[in-house]
C-alpha cells in the first residue's frame, strides 16, 4: 500500500512532464484506433456480406492477425521506415507519426476481426429482409454498419486496449525519447529497468485508470442508445 | 403502369441443397385475383417454396417465371413479409423510408408515401418511436406497413401470425384482407387452418415438398380431395 501511495504523489510530482507523457500517448493511441476502425470497419463488412473466392482463408488470417506480437510489428515497421528501407525519404523513424503507423498496424486485425463477427451475425438476421427490399451488397453493408453500431462500439474498445497497453511497436519505432516519443507504457518499462518501482507503479495506475474510463464512457453510451433503440 | 408481373409460374421446381430435397417436382401457375394460402404442416416446405417464388433462393431444379424480364423492376413490384419481422434500429417512419428509399422513390415523396402507409396499419401514431421497441404486433404490423408503401402487385406472407396472439393476428388479418381489396395479390403461408378460411379464396395444400392438391376454400374445406389432406383439415397429424 505504502508503494502504492508513494507512486501515486511521485506521479502527482511530475505534473507538466507527466501530462506530456500522458497526452503523447492518447494523441498516438487514438489516431491509431482512428485510422484502424476507418479502415477495419469497411473490412470487416465487406467479409461479412460479400461471397468471395479466398474470403475464408482472409478471415482465418486475420483472426490470426489478432495475436500478432506488437515487438514484430514494431520490427516490421521499423525496417520498412529505417533510412535504408523503403519508406526511409519519410524521415518517419523515431516520431509520434511511426508510432501511430505501427499501431493502426497492430489494432487493425483486432477492430476488423471483431467487427467482421459482429456485422455476420447481424447479417444472418438481416439478410433475407434486405434482399427481399432489393438492397444491394453496398447498400446492405452500411446499414450493417449502422445498425450493428453498439456491438462495433465494443471492437474499437478492444482495438484501443490494445493500442493503449502495448509496449513493444513504439518502443522499436518510436525510441523512447524524452519529451519526443516517450509514452505511458515505455516510460513504466524505462522507470522498472531503472529501478524507480513506485513510479513506475504510479505511471501503471494512470494508465489503468484511462483505460478505465474510456470503457465506462463507452459502456454509458451504449447501454443509453440500446435503451432508447432496442 | 407496365403490364403485370403475373402470372407467376414454377416449371418442375425443385431445391435439394447439400441432396436434401425440400421441394420437390412442383409445377404451379399463380394468377392474379384470388388470394393464396400455400397450407402445410410444419416441415411441409411452405416457407422454402415462398422463398423460391419471391426469388431469395434458386431452384436446383426447374425454373420460377415471371411475366417481368428485369430483375430490379420484378424485386420493385413484390414484397414478402416474414414469420419474424426483422426491424432495423430506428424509427417505425425510418423504417418505411428505408424501403422506399431503396425502391428508388424520389427523396421528397418518402415521408408523405411512408405516413401514408404506417396510417393504413394504424400505425400513424406510433411513427416516431423506435422500431425494435414495439410489441411483436405492432412490429408485424409494422412490416406489413414497410411492404405496402411500394405497392406491391404481390405480397407474400410467410406464416405472419405465428408468433402473435389471437388479438394481434385478427388485427394482422384485418390488415391483409384490406391490401387485398386495394387489388394486391396475396400469397400467404399458414398451418393455420382458421386463418386460412378467413383470408383465402384458394388453397395450395404441400405436403414433404409436394404439391398435393389445389382448390378452392370451400371445396378444400368440404371435400379434401387427397387422404392427406382430409388428415390435415380434420387436425390429424398425417405421420401419426
Amino acid at each position: 500500500m505504502a508503494a502504492i501511495a508513494e507512486g501515486l504523489r511521485r506521479v502527482l510530482e511530475l505534473d507538466r512532464e507527466l501530462w506530456h507523457i500522458v497526452a503523447l500517448s492518447l494523441e498516438v493511441s487514438l489516431s491509431a484506433v482512428l485510422i484502424a476502425t476507418a479502415l477495419g470497419l469497411p473490412l470487416g463488412a465487406l467479409l461479412a456480406v460479400k461471397r468471395f473466392p479466398g474470403r475464408r482463408t482472409l478471415i482465418v488470417l486475420l483472426n490470426a492477425l489478432m495475436g500478432l506480437p506488437p515487438v514484430v510489428v514494431g520490427l516490421l515497421i521499423y525496417l520498412l521506415l529505417s533510412r535504408a528501407g523503403p519508406l526511409g525519404p519519410l524521415g518517419l523513424l523515431f516520431t509520434p507519426g511511426a508510432m501511430i503507423i505501427a499501431q493502426s498496424v497492430l489494432v487493425l486485425p483486432i477492430i476488423a476481426a471483431l467487427s467482421r463477427q459482429a456485422l455476420e451475425d447481424a447479417w444472418r438476421e438481416y439478410e433475407e429482409q434486405l434482399r427481399s427490399l432489393g438492397a444491394r451488397e453496398l447498400a446492405a453493408g452500411l446499414t450493417l454498419l449502422w445498425d450493428a453500431r453498439f456491438s462495433l462500439v465494443t471492437a474499437v474498445l478492444a482495438g484501443l486496449g490494445r493500442a493503449a497497453a502495448e509496449v513493444g511497436a513504439v518502443m522499436i519505432v518510436g525510441g523512447n525519447i524524452d519529451g519526443v516519443t516517450r509514452v505511458m507504457t515505455t516510460a513504466i518499462a524505462l522507470e522498472t529497468s531503472k529501478g524507480d518501482l513506485p513510479l513506475a507503479l504510479g505511471l501503471g495506475f494512470v494508465l489503468i485508470a484511462l483505460v478505465l474510463a474510456f470503457n465506462a464512457a463507452a459502456q454509458l453510451v451504449k447501454e443509453t442508445a440500446e435503451r432508447r433503440f432496442g | 403502369m407496365a403490364a403485370s408481373i403475373l402470372p407467376l409460374a414454377l416449371e418442375e421446381v425443385g431445391y435439394a441443397p447439400r441432396g436434401q430435397t425440400l421441394i420437390d417436382g412442383v409445377s404451379l401457375e399463380i394468377g392474379a385475383g384470388p388470394s393464396t394460402i400455400i397450407l402445410g404442416a410444419n416441415g411441409a416446405g411452405k416457407s422454402v417454396l415462398m422463398r423460391l417464388m419471391h426469388g431469395l433462393l434458386a431452384p436446383s431444379t426447374g425454373r420460377v417465371r415471371w411475366n417481368e424480364p428485369d430483375a430490379a423492376s420484378l424485386r420493385r413490384r413484390q414484397a414478402m413479409v416474414f414469420q419474424r419481422p426483422v426491424m432495423l434500429r430506428r424509427s417505425a417512419l425510418a423504417n418505411v423510408i428505408y424501403a422506399l428509399k431503396l425502391a428508388n422513390i424520389p427523396a421528397g415523396e418518402r415521408e408523405s408515401q411512408a405516413l401514408a402507409a404506417l396510417d393504413e396499419v394504424g400505425l400513424r401514431h406510433l411513427a416516431h418511436r423506435p422500431a425494435r421497441v414495439l410489441s411483436g404486433g405492432e412490429q408485424q404490423r409494422l412490416a406489413l406497413a414497410r411492404a405496402w408503401a411500394l405497392h406491391p402487385e404481390v405480397l407474400f406472407l410467410d406464416e405472419p401470425t405465428a408468433n402473435l396472439d389471437p388479438a394481434a393476428a385478427r388485427e394482422i388479418e384485418t390488415v391483409i384482407k384490406a391490401f387485398d381489396a386495394a387489388g394486391t395479390k396475396i400469397v400467404m403461408a399458414t398451418h393455420n387452418l382458421g386463418q386460412a378460411r378467413r383470408v383465402g379464396d384458394e388453397v395450395i395444400y404441400l405436403q414433404a415438398g409436394r404439391v398435393m392438391e389445389r382448390a378452392t376454400i370451400e371445396s378444400f374445406f368440404a371435400r379434401p380431395a387427397t387422404a392427406e389432406a382430409a388428415a390435415f383439415v380434420k387436425g390429424e397429424l398425417p405421420w401419426v
